[in-house]
């Protein structure tokens, strides 16, 4: 039940505002159905927790061995949770934000929702693919109806990119179905398919490729901080917070899983990829003076670390990525916030024409400061938990023999994080105040209220993850039980 | 939770709710109630903490777990402290010299707008919370909770006053050089629970005590080596050394408590703390003592020619910290931390006496701009003096037997060690009775407007700098050396059970030396001193050291250009890569291929007509979305 109300209300509430008139009803709605789904997620994870409530299963296209079954388990609960808190705050925060055809705009961003929760809660292959559809289509047209001036460029890039993984994934999964026991796309079979080894190498690639688009992992990641740059905020909150998670769950829940032997014996590889992107990714952070690109580099480098530590395969990194897709999405959230904010106010967003905020906005620069520490893992940050988790996994992970190597060349990147993340600070906020930023005004309470949520949520996390790692741990086993490689490799 | 030492929390708990009032009421509150706040706060720790230490000196230690703090596969991480004779000790010394200077701040950091005094007093108290944490924290990720707090807040500090930018970009550096540091220590973490599975003091080191840790010699090297990279981060020893000395751009009561008498200590109190490993990794403990000491004797050649007065006390700084790593080099654990703590007063001292000194002079720091200061600042004069006769180890003042007791140990270690040192510390008594004699003595050299402003500072600077005063003579005391009294070094007693080199360690497997060796040793080191210190007043009384250096003279004024050696070394090949990756690499090759393919896609199909408008994307998408649309028509047509 928990988990179809996740999908309908946001669908059907999205499929409504279409026919809204006025913007500002349109506005209040949106919000209205985002707080909705927010409680629906939280009863899930209290008072409703029970099995029952959390999973449905109905016949959908029988014929083709595929049913609509969704379910919610601990990662998808983190997931569910994350994309239902992040609704509410992106509205709230951009409340003041004008857009033409507004009730399009507000219709798009809740079907995108509801096509999200339904990547995050299908366990049917077919139906993963229809939800992950389902999700991007409306971010293409937010990003090209709504965006910046080269969005029209932008956003056939970002295009072409998802879709030549969605067509990729698609192939993976037509010929992994071809080889399920009971012709079926349920994930339990698709677990248990019976795939020739040789094949598995090849679809190893088309599912990773499809993901690694997504997450974005190198050298496939340029369509992002395009594409952050160009969408409206709002969108931009959306394809960073929650929709690289498309791809992270992906890798967790039908790569690892599926394909357990072609990726033990590719996870070098990958990793090697993911480090490359983070140093990478974190250097050229340093030399971006646009806040968005700085902030879409910070991100690509944060989200390789996951990937380098899905790879390293053991349960306590596990539980760090799932606790750290909740942590990356509320942070770098915040951090968008910010930059619409500046950038609404300076109309620019290039640090070097910005400085001495501090002066006029104390507020703003309380939050920055804040959201800036948990986004460079700060201890009693929410960040730092994910981080150290991680970290920890890659380094006492067993099916690499670089554990240590690869510790250290991603661990730069925590040095790295402080160099860009501190001088960004400094050069929007602090010294002398010039013509631009004199004028400043500080937060206004729909502002006050979205930041306080994040920070609220940044030192929770932080200071007491217990309740956020409880849920990752019975999914984590899960997992790690049938990517057993060493278990397969005798059988 | 029977033992009452679990009420330890309270310590930190004041710290933490003075940093929540000033700094959420920093708006609203009267400067008068955000300093008693602020000050209040930090006694109520130092009450706690003197009726911790009595618990603890009669005998009762324990470790408070509160709650799990991170708990994951096998891995628990308790939120614990750990209370026992080390840990009490440094509790004393951060309340208790915490408090002076928060006193302190309230008169001179007066003249800031209430807002700003607000901030700063609850960064203070954030600060003092964050190092709590740090030598409470009953295990290394506790440790490191209060290892990065204390970072921040120095990071906050100096960048104070944030309008000048060349203060922010001091802030940054520190940051950035002691995350460097933190690297290693969170690498030497995942080390010991790659070996051992656990983080907390009680499960690991005990076990390595008796051998069944699961560390080999291989691991504890590489976890000590490790750890202490972290420490030359924090503890600002060479390589990491250059953020310290630009760390004064905060306010000097800032460099008085973080950068002189506690934080910087923090990387020492880890040391000690992991005593069990270092002394089973001989090789590690070579290379501190020849980092500890070749940064002493770097440290101390740079502030010989410095005549900023906040830059040669930095210098001092590090070059004390360096004798501390070396006392920690030698196995003598305990006079490391002697040390750290008659250094937090003397040291402290000399920082608000300077303080003392640059608000008399209008916010003036060049000592060449100073002179015959003793005349208009009895007080000051006076503690600044002992200050300066304690660091040089003066014979009765606190630092003589504390760098007597370093000394002592190096040169059972090794001669030449003792011969370095004792040179360091001859340096330490030129440049800082050079420092005394330029800014207190001879004639005044300002301006006329400066002379007439030139008064004693009120009675909240004078009263931290006369209680100082008074600890940098006394403090000493607490350690007095075997060869004079027998059965004095009270402090030896004090910390025996947690060292455990003092029995059975490698270091003193040498032998100890005999008391007349001692006496001579002492003997030689003092007379020496005494010599140079009488030398250097007499010289700079008279003739103040005020001509641009020239020569040898220029590079130690220049700091052996070190930061510009880091600059072209590190800092602009990092900028120069980046953009090359960015401009190079980034735009042309991976974005260009893929902006290739897509006009590609985009030509072929205008030349092939595969649709009409001539783009494909739009095609395609309409593709995708009436795949979409079947699928859900299915949805609802099923039977």
């Amino acid at each position: 039940m928990i988990a179809v109300l996740l999908i309908l209300i946001p669908l059907l509430t999205g499929l409504a505002a279409f026919f809204f008139r006025n913007e500002k009803a349109a506005r209040s709605w949106a919000l209205f159905s985002s707080v909705l789904t927010l409680a629906v997620s939280i009863l899930g994870l209290t008072v409703l927790k029970q099995a029952k409530y959390l999973s449905h299963q109905c016949e959908w296209m029988q014929g083709l061995g595929s049913s609509f079954s969704v379910g919610l388990d601990g990662m998808g609960q983190i997931l569910c949770l994350l994309t239902a808190v992040s609704y509410p705050i992106i509205f709230l925060s951009t409340w003041h934000s004008n857009y033409k055809k507004a009730n399009n705009f507000f219709a798009l961003m809740l079907l995108a929702q509801a096509g999200l929760m339904g990547v995050f809660l299908a366990m049917d292959a077919l139906l993963f693919y229809f939800f992950w559809e389902l999700a991007l289509i409306p971010v293409y047209f937010l990003c090209s109806q709504w965006g910046g001036e080269r969005r029209i460029q932008v956003t056939f890039k970002f295009f072409i990119y998802t879709f030549v993984g969605s067509v990729l994934m698609l192939i993976g999964i037509l010929f992994v179905y071809t080889h399920t026991a009971d012709h079926s796309f349920a994930i339990g079979s698709f677990y248990k398919a019976n795939l020739p080894l040789g094949s598995q190498h090849w679809l190893f690639w088309l599912f990773f490729v499809a993901f690694a688009i997504k997450m974005p992992i190198f050298p496939l990641h340029t369509w992002q901080p395009d594409a952050y740059e160009q969408s409206p905020t709002a969108t931009t909150m959306v394809l960073s917070g929650i929709m690289v998670k498309m791809g992270v769950l992906g890798l967790l829940r039908w790569l690892l899983p599926v394909l357990p032997i072609a990726s033990y014996s590719y996870g070098d590889t990958v990793s090697r990829l993911a480090i490359i992107g983070m140093i990478y990714a974190s250097i050229i952070a340093i030399r971006q003076d646009d806040i968005k690109r700085l902030i879409a580099y910070s991100s690509i480098a944060h989200i390789g670390l996951m990937c380098l530590t899905i790879f390293s395969e053991n349960k306590i990194g596990f539980q760090g990525v799932m606790v750290q897709m909740f942590n990356h999405g509320v942070n770098i959230i915040g951090l968008w916030i910010m930059v619409e904010l500046i950038e609404r106010q300076f109309g620019t967003r290039k640090m070097s024409e910005l400085g001495g905020l501090a002066q006029k906005a104390p507020a703003m620069v309380i939050f920055f400061v804040i959201i800036s520490l948990a986004n460079i893992a700060l201890p009693l940050t929410n960040a730092f938990v994910g981080e150290f988790l991680m970290f920890t996994g890659v380094f006492t992970s067993t099916v690499t023999k670089y554990n240590i190597l690869f510790t250290v060349l991603a661990g730069l990147c925590i040095i790295l994080a402080a160099v860009y993340t501190l001088n960004m600070i400094r050069k929007i906020f602090f010294g002398e105040a010039n013509t631009l930023t004199a004028t400043a005004t500080d937060l206004r309470l729909n502002e006050k209220i979205a930041l306080g949520a994040i920070v609220a949520l940044i030192i929770w996390m932080g200071v007491y993850p217990k309740p956020m790692l409880d849920l990752t741990n019975e999914i984590s086993d899960s997992i790690l039980k049938i990517t057993d490689v060493q278990h397969l490799l005798k059988k | 939770m029977n033992n009452v030492l679990h009420l330890a929390y309270l310590v930190p708990l004041f710290p933490l709710l003075g940093f929540l009032i000033n700094g959420l009421g920093r708006k609203s509150m009267s400067k008068s109630l955000i300093g008693i706040v602020g000050s209040g706060a930090i006694l109520a720790s130092f009450i706690v903490s003197v009726w911790i230490f009595m618990q603890v000196k009669g005998g009762n230690t324990f470790t408070a777990e509160y709650f799990n703090f991170i708990s994951a596969d096998k891995l628990t991480i308790p939120f614990a402290f750990k209370i026992d004779q080390l840990s009490s000790l440094f509790l004393l010394i951060i309340t208790g010299v915490g408090f002076l200077i928060h006193v302190y701040s309230t008169s001179y950091m007066h003249e800031e707008k209430r807002e700003h005094f607000g901030r700063y007093f609850a960064y203070l108290n954030l600060f003092v919370f964050s190092m709590l944490l740090l030598v409470m924290g009953g295990n290394y990720v506790i440790m490191f909770i209060g290892w990065e707090g204390v970072g921040l807040c120095s990071y906050l500090l100096i960048g104070f006053w944030f309008k000048k930018p060349e203060y922010n970009k001091a802030a940054n550096k520190a940051f950035i050089m002691n995350r460097i540091g933190d690297l290693a220590f969170l690498i030497a973490v995942f080390w010991l629970i790659w070996k051992t599975g656990s983080v907390s003091y009680d499960t690991i080191l005990p076990a390595v005590k008796e051998g069944t840790s699961g560390l080999n010699n291989t691991d504890i090297l590489v976890i000590t080596l490790l750890l202490f990279v972290g420490a030359t981060g924090k503890s600002a020893q060479i390589p990491l050394y250059t953020w310290l000395p630009d760390a004064m751009a905060g306010p000097t009561p800032v460099s008085a408590l973080i950068h002189a008498a506690t934080m910087v200590t923090a990387g020492i109190y880890m040391i000690v703390r992991s005593n069990v490993l270092y002394s089973l990794s001989p090789v590690t403990l070579n290379v501190i003592a020849i980092v500890g000491l070749a940064t002493a004797l770097l440290a101390a050649t740079i502030a010989l020619k410095q005549n900023d007065i906040k830059k040669v006390l930095a210098y001092s700084t590090v070059s004390q910290l360096g004798y501390m790593f070396l006392a920690l080099g030698t196995g003598s654990y305990i006079a490391a931390v002697f040390h750290v703590m008659t250094h937090a007063f003397f040291k402290a001292l000399l920082f608000l006496g300077s303080g003392s000194v640059i608000h008399a002079m209008g916010g003036e720091q060049d000592i060449r701009k100073m002179g015959g200061l003793a005349k208009y600042m009895k007080i000051t004069n006076i503690t600044f003096l002992i200050g300066c006769l304690a660091i040089a180890g003066i014979p009765g003042l606190s630092g003589f037997f504390s760098k007597d007791e370093i000394l002592a140990g190096a040169f059972m270690k090794s001669p030449i060690l003792y011969g370095i040192g004792l040179f360091t510390a001859l340096l330490t008594a030129f440049y800082m009775f050079r420092l005394y004699a330029t800014t207190f003595k001879g004639s005044f050299r300002g301006t006329h407007e400066q002379e007439h402003h030139l008064h004693e500072s009120p009675a909240a600077i004078t009263f931290p700098l006369i209680v100082l005063a008074i600890l940098s003579i006394v403090g000493g005391y607490v350690g007095v050396p075997e060869f004079i009294m027998h059965g004095a070094h009270s402090l030896n007693d004090f910390l025996a059970p947690v060292i455990v080199s003092v029995d059975h360690g490698a270091a003193h497997a040498a032998g100890h030396l005999s008391h007349s060796e001692e006496w001579m040793l002492t003997g030689i080191s003092t007379a020496l001193i005494v010599i140079v210190v009488v030398f250097a007043w007499t010289r700079f009384s008279k003739k103040p050291d005020t001509a641009e250096p020239t020569g040898f003279g220029k590079i130690l004024a220049n700091k052996w250009y070190v930061d510009e050696f880091y600059d072209a070394a590190v800092v602009r090949p990092l900028n120069k890569l980046g953009d090359f990756l960015d401009n190079m690499l980034e735009k042309p090759v991976i974005d260009g291929l893929v902006n290739g393919v897509g006009k590609l896609v985009n030509y072929s199909s205008r030349q092939l007509r595969l649709l009409q408008s001539g783009q494909v994307g739009s095609y395609v998408l309409l593709m995708v979305i009436s795949m979409l649309l079947i699928f859900a028509l299915q949805f609802f047509l099923r039977k």
